[in-house]
């Protein structure tokens, strides 16, 4: 008997003889709070920076005068193409490992932890918000969910290869429990929040 | 069953004791986790009503985990991910060195599996001439101090920064005498980044393997897993099957729950959903036995199989403060670790389910509410019954078991005890009471209950004026 079989058949043997229920979901995430307020008290609680913009030119002014344009600069988002670069879709995700600064836009936000779902299609890349020094990611202000409960609402059955959710910055608190941002992916998160 | 020999947990816990300062900080730090779990749970109204739900959740899977597996594993094939069964470790660690083999691949970055700690998987591949390098800066530290972990998810909680600054000194050349936790990071990440940008291989472990979608969710607050996997050609990861829920959307309660009972925080930095590989390159799930379907058949036990391994129980217990993970001599330590263990190894393991004091701590604090000290309790029956406890302690028990049930050789006992302790303190006082061992006896009483209500007890005083 192949491994597959022998565990699945000890499996059906073992498991309890009634399928319990699955609990209801629709009482969940009814907290009440203010949307915009709690999501940047959160990220500013675990590292990240909100930074509330009207349009995508006070983004790149933003930008232009806390980063190094020197450095490279990425982006999937051609609104941001005088200060980012748009043409590395299809490199070798290798030759990322020299990326100041990346710049994507969120699909949406959640309040509760200030987490921000981004998929592959707007990443551009799957390595492209890890292998960065800084990663600055937009959002709509009024594309922010109270909790996971209508975050996985909105997602649904949405399609991807690969999605994450992302809140603040890359840390560790390995030695001793003090607390070091930037592990190994971004040492620091802006989150732009668009009017 | 292994030969090798098992250090107690007692035994280990005391030698751990010896350095008062050092277990006094331990005990305190995980506290403070703790504290920092209570804090981040009490701002969510539904705290209690996520726990119930997802232990419902859980129980549903584990009744139906059959159905769930086979749709899991179709699912997971739709996507292009190939998947592996494994009955065991021994199983599982073939099954990854032959895909290592398959590609001639001999490095590889690991990011935090507790599965394959389970497995010995590091050691395995060493064998074969496979370098395995841990990308969790906890893990990654334990490793090159050749030490396993500590707690599941702060490898390295039993070390000072002292400690991990002799370390990379030795190894990453950092300057002697710098422990600024800023500095030994930043070290780490550059050595680091260059093992994920060499490697061509990444294994990682899996927080939650949803039915529905045949997707695997990995959560890390360093980024190590997805530096890892997007950068290699070849991603392999390893979950034991009791990681499996039904529906995308219970992703919603299990990491509401997740960072909050781990450390506090209110969700992991990166909640990785990995549904496909990348084109051209190969994405492996090895789906892991090796007991836990022995475990799924313990009626009293089945219940472990619920566990997200956030480590609040570890945290939270008493007994894992004062005496540290490896005093557990398993891979995963605290009480969960303490109720998994003797399934895997009763003999090897029995120690286990006595190092606790059922406080039931960390019943309490489980955000999937397995019964986690009613569990030990029933561990300890079921190890004293098929006589896996040592002889003393079984013969102590039988002794007890005896005096108690006859109310004349309790009563004999009794009176014996209590001229002993009072007249040769020395017999019962000595290093072969174990009772002994950080404790002083309390003063010796006159008389017993039994003979003081005797004398004055309603009736007897009633017995004593017709007289």
């Amino acid at each position: 008997m192949s491994s597959k079989a022998e565990i699945l058949n000890r499996i059906k043997l073992n498991q309890p003889d009634l399928v319990t229920d699955l609990p209801d979901l629709s009482l969940l995430g009814s907290e009440d709070f203010d949307i915009l307020e709690t999501y940047k008290t959160v990220l500013k609680g675990i590292g990240g920076d909100p930074v509330e913009v009207s349009d995508y030119s006070e983004i790149i002014n933003y930008i232009k005068s806390n980063y190094n344009l020197q450095k490279r600069l990425i982006t999937t988002l051609p609104e941001l193409s005088e200060i980012a670069s748009l043409d590395w879709n299809n490199v070798d995700p290798h030759s990322l490992q020299d990326v100041e600064l990346t710049v994507v836009k969120a699909h949406f936000g959640v309040a509760e932890n200030s987490a921000l779902w981004v998929t592959d299609d707007i990443l551009g890349q799957r390595i492209s918000p890890f292998i960065a020094q800084y990663l600055a990611i937009i959002v709509h202000k009024n594309d922010i969910v109270r909790t996971m409960q209508q975050a996985y609402e909105r997602i649904g059955n949405q399609e991807y290869g690969f999605g994450t959710f992302i809140a603040g910055p890359s840390k560790t608190a390995d030695i001793e429990q003090s607390l070091v941002l930037g592990a190994h992916g971004a040492r620091g998160l802006i989150v732009f929040l668009l009017d | 069953m292994s030969s090798e020999k098992i250090i107690q947990h007692s035994e280990a816990a005391a030698k751990f004791n010896k350095d008062v300062e050092r277990v006094n900080w331990h005990d305190e730090t995980l506290w403070f986790v703790r504290a920092k779990r209570d804090k981040s749970a009490h701002q969510i109204n539904d705290w209690e009503l996520l726990r119930e739900t997802a232990s419902k959740i859980k129980a549903n899977v584990l009744s139906n985990i059959h159905d769930y597996l086979v749709e899991f594993e179709a699912n997971a094939q739709k996507n292009g991910i190939i998947v592996h069964w494994a009955a065991d470790a021994k199983e599982h660690n073939e099954i990854v060195h032959s895909i290592m083999a398959k590609h001639d691949v001999k490095q590889m970055v690991k990011s935090k599996s507790m599965l394959t700690e389970e497995c010995h998987l590091n050691d395995y591949l060493a064998e074969k001439g496979i370098e395995v390098i841990d990308s969790d800066l906890g893990e990654y530290i334990v490793q090159l101090r050749k030490e396993p972990p500590s707690h599941i998810v702060l490898p390295a909680i039993h070390l000072k920064k002292e400690d991990v600054s002799e370390t990379f000194h030795e190894h990453l050349g950092t300057e002697k005498g710098n422990f600024d936790p800023q500095y030994l990071t930043e070290s780490a990440r550059h050595s680091l980044r260059n093992t994920f940008l060499t490697r061509k291989a990444a294994l990682t472990g899996v927080n939650f393997a949803i039915a529905e979608t045949g997707e695997f969710v990995v959560c890390t607050n360093e980024g190590n897993a997805d530096m890892g996997a997007h950068l290699a050609d070849v991603h392999i990861a390893c979950m034991g099957f009791e990681k499996l829920i039904p529906q995308r959307r219970h992703l919603g309660v299990f990491l509401r729950l997740l960072a909050r009972s781990a450390t506090g925080q209110p969700i992991t930095t990166f909640s990785s959903h990995f549904k496909k590989p990348r084109d051209g390159k190969e994405l492996h799930i090895v789906i892991v036995d090796n007991g836990r379907s022995k475990q799924l058949g313990r009626e009293d036990f089945r219940n472990s199989l619920k566990c997200i391994r956030c480590g609040a129980c570890m945290n939270t217990c008493p007994v894992y403060r004062r005496s540290g993970g490896h005093s557990y001599h398993n891979a995963v330590a605290g009480p969960i670790g303490s109720i998994l263990a003797p399934n895997l190894d009763m003999s090897k393991n029995a120690d286990l389910p006595f190092a606790s004091t059922l406080c039931g701590s960390c019943t309490n604090v489980c955000p999937v509410k397995i019964d986690i000290h009613d569990q030990l309790y029933k561990w300890r029956q079921v190890l004293v019954k098929d006589g896996y406890t040592p002889k003393a302690k079984t013969i102590a028990m039988k002794t007890m078991a005896a005096v108690l049930a006859n109310p004349t050789i309790f009563n004999i006992a009794g009176k014996s005890g209590r001229f002993v302790m009072k007249n040769v303190p020395s017999m019962v006082n000595n290093k072969m009471n174990k009772w002994y061992d950080q404790r002083e006896m309390p003063d010796v009483p006159e008389q017993s209950f039994r003979e003081w209500y005797k004398k004055n007890s309603r009736e007897s005083k009633a017995k004593d004026n017709e007289q």
